[in-house]
C-alpha cells in the first residue's frame, strides 16, 4: 500500500521525495477517484487558496471529507493544516472552502509575509520519543500558519516561543489579539487528533524524515496502511522527477 | 548521496554573512518549493489580484504596465510605485511578488522594506546595470531571475538568487523564446549529466558558471533550485507546454489581462498547470476561453528582444 499524496499544487514533490527515502511509495492524488486506492494522505505545502480553489474545480472536497470522517490517516503540512482545521481566521476575502475535522483554530499566515519567515530549533519530545534523534527538530516556516486553539481532544505536538522582539503579523484583528494577550508567548505549531496529524512547518523541505516516518507507522498501525516494507522491488522507488536539494544541517 | 544536495554558500566576500544567518538560503528557497505547480499573474492593480488569486494564482506579480503594454509604449519601464504594490498586498494573502531593475539594488531595498514576498529582477524593464546584477546575498527577501541558458541560471544562483524563471520574451504571447530557454537549460544538463567528472571543469568554464554549482547540477540532474516558465504563455496549452518540458511552474505576464475574458482564461490555465500531464482536462479547459492576448511574431527585426538584456 501507499501514502496518497495531494498534488494540486505545492511541495508533493518534496514529499514523495522523503517517502522514496524511507522506502515507502508516495502516489500523486490530482482525482478523486484516484483517493479509493490509497489508504493514507499527506496533504502538502503550497498556496491554500490556490489548493482549495483547485480542489473545488474538480470536486475533490466531498471525497476528501469522507476520507478523513472514515479515520483514514492524514497529514497536513502548512497550507495541508489550514485545510484540515475546523477554523482558520487571516482567510482571503471570501473565505475559502475547508476540509475540516481538526478541532482547532489556524490563523493563515500567522508570522507576516515572506520577510517574517525563519527556521528555528523545536523541541520535539514525542517524536524523539517514538522514533529516536535528537530532542529537537529543524522547523523551516514558510509564511506559515499557527494553530490559535485548540480542542480538548486534540495533543499537541510542539509549540515554539515567540521572543518578544518577534514581529508578529499586524494584520492580526484586534479581536484575535485580544483573545491571545496572555498566551501569545507560546504558539502551537504541531497537533494530533486520532489518525491527523498536523505541522505549520514543512519537514519535507528538511533532510530529517522522522516526522514522515511517524506518520507511515501512524499509518499502518491504523491497520489499514502502508506497509512500511521497503522490500519491494526498487522499481516503483525509482527518480522519476528530479529532486531539488535537500537541506541539511 | 548525503551532503550532495546541500546549496553552499560560502561566508566571504561580497556574500554578507548577517543576511545569510537572518534568512538562510533554505527558507528563501522554501517559499519557491511552496509556488511549484502554481500559476505567478501580472497583475496592475488590487482588483485584478483578487480575480487572479480567485482563478487560483499561487501568487501575483504587482506591476504598473503588463508587459505587453511596455513593448507597446516604450520608454523606460521602472520599478512600480510602492503605494500599488501596497494595495496590492492589502487585497490578497497570496504572496505578492514585484519587479526591480536588472542592478538596481536599491529598488529591490525599497521592495523589501515594504515587504514584498518574492523580487523579479526583471529584463522585462529598463537594466539599470548593464554589467553587473544584484548582490542577491545581501537580503532578506528571495529573489527569481531569468535565464536563457544553463550557464545564465547558475550565475544568477550563484548572487544568491532562489528561483530561476525563463526568459521568454515578455509581453509577445509567443512561447518560442520560452520553449527555447528550457530546452537549452535541460539538454545542457542532460550533457552534463553523461559527463566525466574530469570533464566538468572545462564544462563550467564554457558555460561560464562556477564549478561547485555546475558539479551540483550533474549530481542532482536538475536545477538546484525551482525553475519556472515566463514569457509568452498564453493558452492553457502553453502553460502545460512548459510543465511537460519539465518546468516547476508558470508565470503569466500579460496573457491573462491582455485577453477576452480573464476569468476564465486564469482559471484554465491554472487547471492545466495542475494537470499538465492530462489531455483530456486540457481540452476541458480550454474549450471557449474568449480571445487569447494578440501575438507578436519575434521574425520582426524591429521587435526589441528582451533576453538580450543582460548576461
Amino acid at each position: 500500500m501507499a501514502v496518497g499524496v495531494l498534488a494540486l499544487q505545492g511541495s508533493f514533490n518534496e514529499h514523495i521525495a522523503a517517502l522514496r527515502r524511507l522506502g515507502v511509495k508516495g502516489v500523486e492524488i490530482r482525482k478523486p477517484e484516484q483517493l479509493q486506492s490509497v489508504t493514507s494522505l499527506i496533504i502538502p505545502g503550497g498556496e491554500s487558496t490556490t489548493m482549495a480553489k483547485l480542489a473545488e474545480y474538480h470536486n475533490l472536497f466531498p471525497a476528501l471529507r469522507e476520507f478523513v470522517t472514515m479515520g483514514k490517516p492524514v497529514w497536513g503540512t502548512c497550507a495541508g493544516l489550514i485545510f484540515l482545521a475546523n477554523k482558520a481566521t487571516g482567510q482571503k476575502t471570501g473565505g475559502q472552502e475547508l476540509i475540516g475535522g481538526l478541532d482547532c483554530t489556524v490563523h493563515r499566515n500567522f508570522f507576516g509575509s515572506q520577510i517574517q519567515s525563519f527556521e528555528a530549533e523545536i523541541s520535539v519530545p514525542e517524536i524523539a520519543a517514538t522514533e529516536g534523534g535528537l530532542p529537537t527538530f529543524r522547523a523551516i516556516f514558510i509564511r506559515a500558519p499557527a494553530i490559535l486553539e485548540v480542542g480538548p481532544e486534540v495533543e499537541v505536538l510542539a509549540d515554539i516561543s515567540l521572543a518578544s522582539d518577534k514581529k508578529v503579523n499586524s494584520d492580526l484583528t484586534s479581536e484575535s489579539q485580544e483573545d491571545n494577550s496572555g498566551s501569545l508567548k507560546k504558539v502551537i505549531v504541531a497537533v494530533k487528533q486520532g489518525n491527523m496529524l498536523a505541522t505549520a512547518f514543512h519537514p519535507e523541505l528538511t533532510a530529517d524524515t522522522r516526522w514522515h516516518s511517524y506518520f507511515v507507522k501512524m499509518a499502518s498501525e491504523a491497520g489499514i496502511g502502508a506497509s512500511n516494507s521497503a522490500s519491494t522491488s526498487g522499481e516503483h522507488l525509482e527518480q522519476q522527477k528530479k529532486d531539488l536539494p535537500v537541506f541539511q544541517q | 548521496m548525503a551532503g550532495s544536495g546541500v546549496v553552499t554558500v560560502y561566508g566571504n566576500g561580497a556574500i554578507t554573512e548577517a543576511a545569510a544567518k537572518q534568512s538562510p538560503f533554505s527558507v528563501k528557497v522554501g517559499l519557491a518549493q511552496m509556488l511549484r505547480g502554481g500559476v505567478i499573474m501580472d497583475v496592475v492593480n488590487a482588483e485584478q489580484a483578487r480575480i487572479a488569486e480567485e482563478a487560483g494564482a499561487c501568487a501575483v506579480m504587482a506591476l504598473e504596465r503588463v508587459p505587453a503594454d511596455i513593448r507597446a509604449q516604450g520608454g523606460v519601464a521602472r520599478m512600480s510605485d510602492p503605494q500599488l504594490i501596497k494595495e496590492i498586498k492589502q487585497a490578497v494573502t497570496i504572496p505578492v511578488m514585484a519587479k526591480a531593475r536588472i542592478g538596481h539594488f536599491v529598488e529591490a531595498q525599497i521592495l523589501e522594506a515594504i515587504g514584498v514576498d518574492y523580487v523579479d529582477e526583471s529584463e522585462v524593464l529598463t537594466p539599470a546595470d548593464d554589467v553587473n546584477h544584484i548582490n542577491k546575498h545581501n537580503f532578506r527577501i528571495p529573489f527569481v531571475c531569468g535565464c536563457r541558458n544553463l550557464g545564465e541560471a547558475l550565475r544568477r544562483i550563484r548572487e544568491g538568487s532562489a528561483m530561476i524563471r525563463t526568459k521568454g520574451e515578455a509581453g509577445t504571447g509567443n512561447v518560442i523564446e520560452a520553449v527555447r530557454h528550457v530546452r537549452s537549460v535541460m539538454g545542457d544538463i542532460r550533457v552534463l549529466r553523461n559527463m566525466d567528472d574530469d570533464e566538468v571543469f572545462t564544462f563550467a568554464k564554457k558555460i561560464a558558471a562556477p564549478y561547485d554549482l555546475v558539479m551540483q547540477t550533474k549530481q542532482l540532474g536538475r536545477l538546484p533550485v525551482v525553475h519556472f516558465a515566463a514569457g509568452g504563455v498564453a493558452t492553457p496549452a502553453d502553460a502545460a507546454l512548459m510543465m511537460q518540458l519539465g518546468c516547476d511552474g508558470v508565470f503569466v505576464g500579460s496573457g491573462v489581462f491582455k485577453s477576452g475574458d480573464p476569468v476564465r482564461r486564469g482559471r484554465a490555465i491554472v487547471q492545466a498547470v495542475t494537470h499538465y500531464s492530462d489531455p483530456e482536462v486540457l481540452a476541458e479547459v480550454s474549450c471557449g476561453l474568449g480571445e487569447a492576448m494578440v501575438g507578436i511574431n519575434l521574425n520582426d527585426d524591429k521587435v526589441e528582444r528582451y533576453a538580450n538584456r543582460s548576461e
